[in-house]
């Protein structure tokens, strides 16, 4: 019997102490298959894939690569099995040419000298087999983008004889353009016998890319099965364990005076000459690709990027170009980083001191804390917002994406702030923990706050919006109310001026 | 209520058994002949600490915590990252009291002058360690400590030289220190370099500084008389017992009270104020303290402010002990300070560290200099002894790191 089995998982378990991660997960892959891994953030999904890198040790249950099993604790045996996988943070020496990079770790040699010529061998072979041209290999990887980079770290892969691919949120920061051709690269390598676990949050995506799929909730396995019998529905139920009624909430249009005015603001290099105004209890969306200057627009009205020319008005009042976000603190907006690992949070403190961080006032008398009311505080933040963890005195590294995300936007609430800047507040997050976070931004423009919502994903943008501005090379290209706007034409206009 | 004691209570237990060793050592002084129950009674205090944290340890990760309805997980944390540190430093304690012990207690490693001696090594180190914690914990370094201790020692001297009273002397030298700091602080937050390079840079500043001012051969030998006898009492092997409280607190010098006291200072600065907190955030992450409107310039610049503050205290220090200001006598002091602050756990990437550890770290390099002078070991051993702790104080410490990240996120 010929077996096309690449991949045996078979009732693995695993505890970090209290806490139970996974239950009897079992998983079969075959080469040729694309299998999604979904689940929301602390489903297990991460620690699934430590386990079969060999990272994490199961407590019960084995892990078989072609009949051969993996042993724990020995990440290089895996590799050598043929498991491979591409983070979400790319690994990637930015200073290295694509070709050193794609041989990193299997460099070929001849005592100790590097045999250049077998190197661009396997490096020509492997890019040939996603279909990328040959023309790359001398370029540095620091020039290259966000999806090109994916696409050598899926190379590395492939040189290294992966025969397992798993690809672990590898859209959540790419262009609509990057996508499609991260799908042809994938596809092709699906043609060639590869087996792709693929684990994402865009259920679309997964629906065009996968033939199956594995849903974890809580650690178990939720449910199994191949995508074209299971309706999109039917996987959110899975993914949350309860129906999701509505992802996006219905609202009404409240228009009030304007609470931020930007006048032709530009800084280095990015905005260039943008001007927007946000009105009190409205959604304004900016819609751009990744490298727009959304980032940077956000990031000099907050004032943490100089600000070259023009204007900032907050409530009427024109603010100094000083660079200070304690001032625009203080004039009530409150801005959510998109890089949450790095900047957002500070993972190595503890919940508490991530959600007072900002506005220490309420329990300090001279500048001597009183820890109790503080503790009384983030208790009352931890139940509003439902984050899950064990207690506020945990380190924020402990939690999940979502969760950590819930405790940004605490701090945001606690710093009392009225203007809001939205760096891809929806990014690496759960189906369940967005609908909570659209229905919370829906609550607060009808509380009377103004947003500024920036996303890559076009869909959610025309569901939650009032207005849509789209941003291309740090420019504003157009801006509407939302019924005016096709998410083709979204596309269209971010892409304007690109190509 | 009661819970809230739980943490002083255990900590005063530590307190009385350590003074109860040292009464033990006082009695020891006396001549009478009980070394060997006092060390058996040691080692038993050790195990039952040694136990309590594993306990403590066992609890916090435990499925269904049992003690919950003692301890808080929060209060078993705090103890445990109390008692850490006290336990490693009890260890090598232990160890060459046991080797003295071994010996019949001839190298009189086992005694209480010995232990005042290492109180007293400790003290200047760890005056200045704290400040050290401060910048560690902040995410920085300082290289200059080592010689802009010495130099503030040498403005003391000169100060003495000048006919000054003694208190003015001792200000001018806590001023020096402190412009020591204040000018590191400020370089670092506006010229936006990394404190490694600016500290690099001021530490041979501050040393030539040091050997230009000092007039006789880099050093300066204040007029006899000008140091006052409560100076040298801060310092003293052997002090009178009816100064402080005795026989409430163990009869040391009032200098290392002294030393307690800024301690519970610092740690109270650390953990409790708001400034505390910006410490640890700009360590932890300074772009997430920018994001959230902390003034990083300014604080940076206190922090490095307060650090020469206690450089200029430890100069005091110094020159107590040294009865003359030395231009070299800071060299690779610097690099003490820092080995005193890892070795009690802190991270040199910054965001985690601790004034406790770092008041046992410097207590640890105080011992074991001790021990290996007292076994008749010779200094080569102990510069081999610290060199191996130190690496495996961070070796621990990473394995620690390690075995933590790898739980779920």
């Amino acid at each position: 019997m010929v077996s096309t089995s690449l991949l045996n998982v078979t009732e693995v378990s695993k505890s970090y102490a209290a806490n139970r991660v996974l239950t009897n997960v079992s998983l079969a892959l075959s080469s040729g298959e694309i299998l999604a891994l979904l689940g929301e953030n602390g489903a297990g999904k991460s620690t699934l894939i430590k386990i079969l890198t060999g990272a994490v040790r199961p407590d019960a249950g084995t892990v078989m690569v072609e009949g051969k099993p993996i042993l724990h604790g020995n990440t290089a045996l895996a590799r050598h099995l043929g498991v491979a996988v591409v983070y979400q943070e790319l690994s990637l020496c930015n200073h290295l040419t694509v070709e050193d990079n794609i041989m990193l770790g299997r460099e070929q040699h001849r005592y100790g000298i590097l045999d250049r010529q077998s190197q661009r061998k396997i490096a020509v072979e492997a890019l040939a087999k996603l279909g990328q041209p040959e023309s790359w290999l001398d370029r540095r990887v620091s020039s290259l983008s966000i999806g090109q980079k994916q696409l050598v770290e899926i190379a590395r892969a492939i040189a290294q004889n992966a025969k397992i691919l798993i690809l672990d949120e590898p859209t959540s920061s790419l262009s609509q353009q990057d996508v499609s051709q991260l799908f042809d690269v994938v596809r092709r390598l699906q043609a060639q016998g590869l087996g792709v676990i693929y684990i994402s949050h865009f259920l679309e995506e997964v629906r065009s890319l996968c033939s199956s799929y594995l849903v974890l909730r809580d650690g178990t396995v939720a449910g199994s099965g191949q995508l074209q019998d299971t309706p999109p529905r039917e996987l959110l139920k899975l993914m949350a364990g309860r129906d999701i009624e509505q992802l996006y909430p219905a609202r009404k249009p409240r228009q009030g005076e304007c609470r931020l005015e930007i006048r032709a603001l530009s800084g280095r290099p990015w905005p260039d000459n943008i001007s927007l105004t946000i009105n009190r209890g409205e959604i304004l969306g900016l819609a751009g690709l990744v490298g727009s200057g959304r980032t940077e627009l956000l990031r000099t009205i907050y004032g943490l990027d100089p600000q070259r020319t023009g204007e900032v008005v907050i409530d009427q009042h024109p603010r100094k170009n000083s660079q200070n976000p304690a001032e625009r603190i203080r004039a009530g907006v409150a801005m959510i980083s998109e890089d949450r690992k790095q900047e957002g949070l500070a993972q190595s403190m503890s919940i508490k001191d991530n959600m007072t961080l900002s506005n220490m006032s309420p329990f300090s008398l001279f500048g001597w804390l009183n820890e109790a009311k503080r503790d009384q505080c983030c208790h009352a933040l931890k139940e509003k917002f439902s984050i899950k963890a064990f207690s506020c005195d945990a380190p924020v590294w402990t939690l999940s994406g979502g969760n950590q995300q819930k405790v940004a936007l605490a701090r945001a609430v606690h710093q009392k702030g009225t203007i809001w800047l939205l760096d891809e507040p929806t990014r690496g997050i759960d189906v369940g923990t967005k609908a909570e976070l659209y229905r919370w931004m829906a609550e607060l423009a009808e509380k009377g706050d103004s947003l500024l919502f920036v996303s890559s994903y076009f869909q959610e943008l025309l569901a939650t919006c009032d207005r849509i501005a789209v941003i291309s090379q740090g420019k504003l290209v157009d801006v509407r109310p939302t019924e005016q706007w096709t998410e083709h034409e979204l596309m269209q206009y971010a892409m304007q001026g690109r190509v | 209520m009661l819970r809230s004691l739980i943490t002083p209570l255990v900590l005063s237990a530590i307190y009385l058994l350590l003074s109860l060793l040292v009464y033990g050592g006082y009695c020891l002084d006396l001549g009478w002949e009980t070394r060997s129950s006092s060390l058996a009674g040691w080692l038993v205090g050790l195990v039952i600490l040694f136990v309590s944290v594993v306990v403590l340890k066992k609890h916090i990760h435990a499925p269904r915590p049992t003690l919950i309805r003692w301890v808080s997980i929060k209060q078993a944390d705090q103890i445990v990252s109390i008692l850490g540190p006290m336990l490693v430093l009890g260890l090598v304690v232990s160890l060459f009291a046991m080797a003295d012990a071994y010996r019949d207690f001839q190298g009189n490693f086992w005694s209480l002058p010995s232990f005042r001696l290492i109180m007293l090594q400790t003290s200047v180190v760890s005056v200045a360690a704290l400040g050290m914690t401060l910048i560690i914990v902040s995410g920085g370094i300082d290289l200059s400590s080592g010689t802009a201790l010495a130099l503030s020692g040498v403005v003391l001297g000169l100060g003495l030289e000048a006919d000054l009273p003694f208190v003015v002397a001792a200000l001018l030298c806590i001023i020096c220190g402190t412009l020591c700091g204040a000018i590191n602080g400020t370089l670092i937050s506006l010229m936006k370099l990394p404190p490694f390079i600016i500290t690099l840079g001021s530490m041979t500043i501050f040393l030539g500084i040091a050997k230009m001012i000092a007039t006789d051969g880099g050093t300066v030998k204040p007029p006899a008389g000008s140091i006052p006898n409560w100076i040298a009492d801060m310092v003293t092997l052997f002090p009178d017992p009816a100064w402080i409280a005795y026989p409430l607190l163990p009869n040391m010098a009032w200098g290392i009270w002294f030393v307690f006291g800024l301690a519970i200072l610092a740690a109270a600065t650390l953990n409790r104020t708001v400034f505390g907190r910006h410490i640890f955030a700009i360590g932890s992450s300074e772009s997430t303290a920018r994001l959230c409107g902390i003034p990083i310039a300014r604080t940076k610049i206190v922090i490095y402010t307060l650090a020469g503050f206690l450089v200029g205290i430890g100069g005091v220090f110094q020159f107590a002990r040294l009865s003359q200001g030395d231009a070299t006598a800071g060299v690779g002091l610097e690099l003490r300070i820092i080995a005193a602050v890892v070795i009690g756990g802190a991270s040199l990437s910054g965001g985690r560290g601790s004034i406790i550890g770092t008041l046992c770290g410097a207590a640890i390099m105080s011992v074991i200099k001790q021990g290996c002078t007292a076994l008749d070991l010779g200094n080569q051993l102990e510069d081999i002894l610290l060199g191996t702790i130190i690496i495996a104080a961070v070796a621990v410490d990473q394995w620690r790191v390690r075995s933590q990240s790898a739980s779920p996120n």
